[in-house]
């Protein structure tokens, strides 16, 4: 072999608010009740897992005005399930999404290096930029930015945080009983910081933590979100899971590297995928079919259809063929607080593929959006998956996966039953935890004080949009 | 007014206000004191499993959004003290596994932060904790703070000026601010109805949403869409807490509060405070509910007076000033503070929040001589008598507000 085999990285997604998760299953079980995300927690910790993921999301979709009622609703707050799990783990990263939109740098700099402190070192931040005005009504500051100024915000946010954890370089606490002094330096964790969306200054209160700061997730896939992740960030959730589209958006992320200074492992390149596991590779095939059926249901495709189309189709029949009128273009009207939506770039095209493809295979509504949405990523044997996902990492397609199991909360039990000791006797996964920290599980190095205030200041002097990009709703003021 | 009912008296509450090393200035350099324990989990563990063990009602634990200092109002270079802390809400999360019973109160300060972000957190520890959160709400003024968020700002605090009408007016505003955070905060948590989840399969909806609620707040300084994100929490409406010293603080308890913190220096003035809480209670129609009326007193305990009060001379000593608080600083046995406690309780105090000077010395002190003490009078628990946080302050599960506005006549004939 030329080039040493790379080594898989792997992460527990705890199943979302979306179709994927079939809550109708007799097994599926709380969402909300921590015993589930311990479960998950403990799975993923027992087959030696990187990291546990939990999305988030600030506000109830909606469906042509009424909240959605057919998927999973609900979810708990991410920090407090997280500083919960690391009572009930030892090694795994805890990893949360956190907006930078409906927050403040200050407070969830806090959070973060206190979740870091609290797990030894685990925390994770996976910086997510919406930005809708339907989410902002939900917040006192009401703020929601233009669709192009998000990442903007989201670069001086994670910019403003970078700040704050570097505020305490990790020696100032003496604590020596005998002669009285508790802090070696009187200006600990003193900060100030003035770009367009912030002015603080002041002393942060989180001495240093375990890891520094949390490892940095980005999760988008547009143009400024990849530059975001190239410059900012150490790993990315991304939602390509086919090898060509992976092998494409891998080459092009790791190519913006160099331009920042970072070497192409610096950035941990992680698809959020599903999976279906049978005895054979036939089995997982049926169940992957039943299970897609169940994600799919003709209520749930005519929803889905509504979302591209853009109109009320409450009378479309999913079990016929696709509508003859066009998606109606322009702001989505129909479908509110779903970043899938932003998917369909192109309204008018995806229907035109959709149609061709319901035509050419011979499919109803309900089996044209399974077609298009319901697929599994990895769908076989244990054997074959392990090949596969292998397969993924070694030939650049990835550095890892972000699996979504279906069910809550046994979903991932089989995985780690059958398909991690494969991978593990290919000598791609770890027996063992080496380190202890999250950073140290993804093989990155240690972070860097003084890089990381240099990163700060060269990204401050970039030409920023002002504080007025900020729209603010309404009364909305404090 | 206070009422005695020495015969039928229910028992005693008690709570322990974690912070730090203790709330001595010098307690971090004590014998026992783990001073670089402090931002480990295992040190708030420790210390949990200690007040559990002595059956507290529950723990508070302390926070701020800016470094601690040794004045009220600004803040300083020392470093001579404990310096940095961790968020409390997390360190009560981190906890909630690992005990069984005991209430878990964090600090959060209510004038920067989202009360759409808070409600979820506290509805979560509810999840987590199996129905033992609470929240103590904190406002703040301080210039200073205000400036590590950089939305706002305030005017220079002095203490002398205090009762100035420019300060008063900015502190009567933000606890009316308060009040109206904690009404958002209140009704997120109801925005659910118990029983929305239904996960109907015959008709594929995993929730009745006729039972979700927007709460449409809209006050004089935020509105609040809602519903939550979150379901409605074990509890219904975990305990929300507030300490309070003067009249805008007691109108805070007595309109939004299930305990009120107070920081009366005896018996007699204990009784009006109890009183005045009482009043606004009343004014905020409230008269009917359970509202505690906790004091709180900074303990130094040993096995005689004179030891507890050389120990504070001690510490004193060590902090180069002598001890100051807002509360009574109580330096004697466990048997002198039993009686001391007997003696506001007849003043209307219906429990007690305790500092202890010095971690873990007082903390033992108070679960393993105190609470013995008051198990022997027979005015505190034997053991844990309910599962929930309410339920060991004698506070019911309340019924929804908005289940109650589903059924009303007005509905019903609409639909007709
Ligand atoms: C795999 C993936 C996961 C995401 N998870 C979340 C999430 O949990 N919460 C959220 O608010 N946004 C989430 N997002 C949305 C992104 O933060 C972003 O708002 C969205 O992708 C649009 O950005 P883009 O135009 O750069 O793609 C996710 C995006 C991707 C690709």
């Amino acid at each position: 072999m030329s080039k040493p085999l790379k080594q898989i990285h792997l992460a527990a997604h705890f199943p979302g608010v979306n179709n994927t998760t079939v809550w109708s299953d007799p097994a599926a079980g709380s969402q909300i009740e921590f015993s589930s995300f311990a479960h998950v927690a403990r799975t993923a910790e027992r087959a030696k897992f990187d990291f546990i993921f939990l999305a988030e999301g600030l506000r109830l979709r909606e469906q042509g005005g009424e909240i959605y009622d057919l998927d999973v609703v609900g979810r708990p707050d991410t920090f407090t399930v997280l500083a919960a799990l690391a009572a009930v783990t030892d090694r795994l990263g805890l990893a949360g999404t956190i907006n930078s939109t409906f927050n403040e740098p200050y407070e969830v700099a806090r959070q973060f290096a206190s979740l870091d402190h609290l797990s030894g070192g685990r925390a994770a931040w996976n910086v997510v930029t919406s930005w809708d005005a339907f989410t902002g009504e939900n917040f006192r500051r009401g703020g929601f930015l233009a669709q192009e100024d998000r990442y903007e915000r989201a670069r001086q946010f994670l910019d403003a945080a970078r700040v704050l954890f570097a505020s305490w370089r990790g020696d100032e606490i003496a604590a020596d009983k005998e002669s009285g002094v508790f802090l070696t330096d009187a200006d600990a964790g003193r900060f100030a910081h003035r770009v367009a969306q912030f002015d603080i200054r002041g002393r942060f209160n989180v001495p240093r933590s375990p890891q520094g700061r949390p490892v940095i997730f980005q999760a988008g896939d547009s143009e400024e979100g990849r530059e975001f992740a190239a410059s900012s960030a150490d790993a990315i959730f991304t939602r390509h899971g086919t090898l060509e589209a992976g092998r494409a958006f891998y080459a092009d992320v790791k190519g913006r590297l160099a331009k920042y200074g970072r070497a192409a492992d610096e950035l941990k390149i992680l698809p959020g995928v599903t999976y279906v596991l049978g005895g054979t590779d036939a089995e997982a095939q049926e169940k992957a079919r039943a299970i897609r059926r169940m994600q799919v249901s003709g209520q749930t495709a005519v929803k889905f259809l509504e979302q591209l189309w853009n109109r009320d189709l409450s009378d479309h029949d999913p079990d016929g063929p696709l509508p003859a009128v066009d998606p109606l273009v322009g702001e989505n009207l129909v479908a509110k607080g779903r970043a899938s939506v932003r998917m369909f770039r192109d309204p008018l095209a995806t229907a035109a593929e959709w149609r061709a493809l319901a035509e050419a295979k011979k499919l109803t509504t309900r089996e044209l959006i399974i077609e298009v949405t319901g697929r599994q990523t990895f769908i076989g044997s244990p054997e074959t998956v392990a090949h596969a996902l292998n397969e993924f990492v070694q030939t650049d397609a990835s550095d890892g996966f972000i699996l979504v199991p279906h069910l809550t909360p046994s979903g991932l039990d089989d995985f780690a039953d059958t398909v991690v000791p494969l991978l593990q006797e290919r000598g791609v996964f770890r027996t063992e935890y080496e380190g202890s920290t999250l950073r140290e599980h993804l093989g990155l190095s240690p972070v860097d004080p003084a890089r990381e205030t240099a990163a700060v200041t060269a990204s401050s002097t970039a030409t920023v949009p002002t504080a007025d990009t900020v729209t603010r709703t309404g009364r909305a003021r404090a | 007014m206070p009422q005695p009912h020495p015969a039928s008296q229910p028992a005693l509450h008690l709570a322990v206000a974690l912070d730090g090393a203790g709330w001595h200035p010098a307690a971090w350099r004590e014998p026992g004191a783990r001073p670089k324990d402090l931002f480990t989990a295992a040190y708030w563990a420790g210390l949990v499993a200690e007040a559990e063990s002595g059956l507290l009602d529950f723990v508070t634990i302390e926070d701020s959004l800016g470094l601690q200092s040794s004045s009220p109002t600004e803040p300083d270079r020392r470093t001579g003290q404990v310096r940095g802390r961790l968020d409390a809400v997390q360190i009560a999360a981190r906890i909630a596994p690992l005990t069984h019973r005991i209430g878990l109160v964090p600090t959060a300060v209510v004038t920067h932060t989202e009360p759409f972000h808070l409600s979820k957190a506290i509805a979560t520890l509810d999840y987590v904790s199996g129905g033992r959160a609470g929240l103590r709400v904190q406002v703040s003024v301080r210039p200073h703070e205000a400036e590590l968020f950089g939305r706002r700002t305030f005017p220079p605090l002095r203490l002398d000026d205090l009762g100035t009408p420019g300060a008063r007016a900015v502190i009567a505003d933000s606890f009316d601010e308060a009040a109206d955070y904690v009404e958002v905060v209140r009704r997120l948590w109801d925005s659910w109805e118990d029983d929305a989840e239904i996960r109907d399969v015959a008709t594929g909806r995993f929730i009745d949403r006729a039972k979700l609620h927007y709460i449409d707040f809209e006050g004089r300084h935020f509105r609040v869409k809602g519903p939550s994100i979150t379901p409605r929490p074990p509890q219904g409406q975990p305990v929300v807490v507030a300490l309070a010293h003067r009249t805008e603080p007691f109108r805070l308890v007595g309109r939004s509060a299930d305990v009120g913190f107070v920081t009366p220096h005896d018996a007699d003035e204990a009784g009006r405070i109890v009183a005045e809480i009482r009043a606004h209670q009343a004014e905020a129609g409230r008269a009917e509910e359970t509202v505690h009326v906790f004091a709180d007193l900074v303990v130094l305990l040993d096995d005689t007076d004179a030891t507890a009060a050389a120990r504070l001379s001690r510490l004193d000593e060590r902090a180069g000033a002598a001890f100051t608080s807002d509360a009574r600083v109580f330096a004697g046995t466990p048997d002198g503070l039993a009686d001391l406690l007997a003696g506001w309780r007849e003043a209307g105090i219906s429990g007690f929040r305790l500092r202890p000077a010095a971690i873990p010395h007082d903390l033992e002190q108070i679960t393993r001589r105190l609470v013995p003490e008051l198990q022997r009078r027979g005015v505190f628990r034997t053991a844990y008598e309910a599962g929930t946080l309410r339920g060991l302050l004698g506070l019911p599960r309340p019924a929804n507000r908005y289940a109650a506005v589903v059924s009303s006549p007005a509905e019903t004939t609409a639909a007709v």
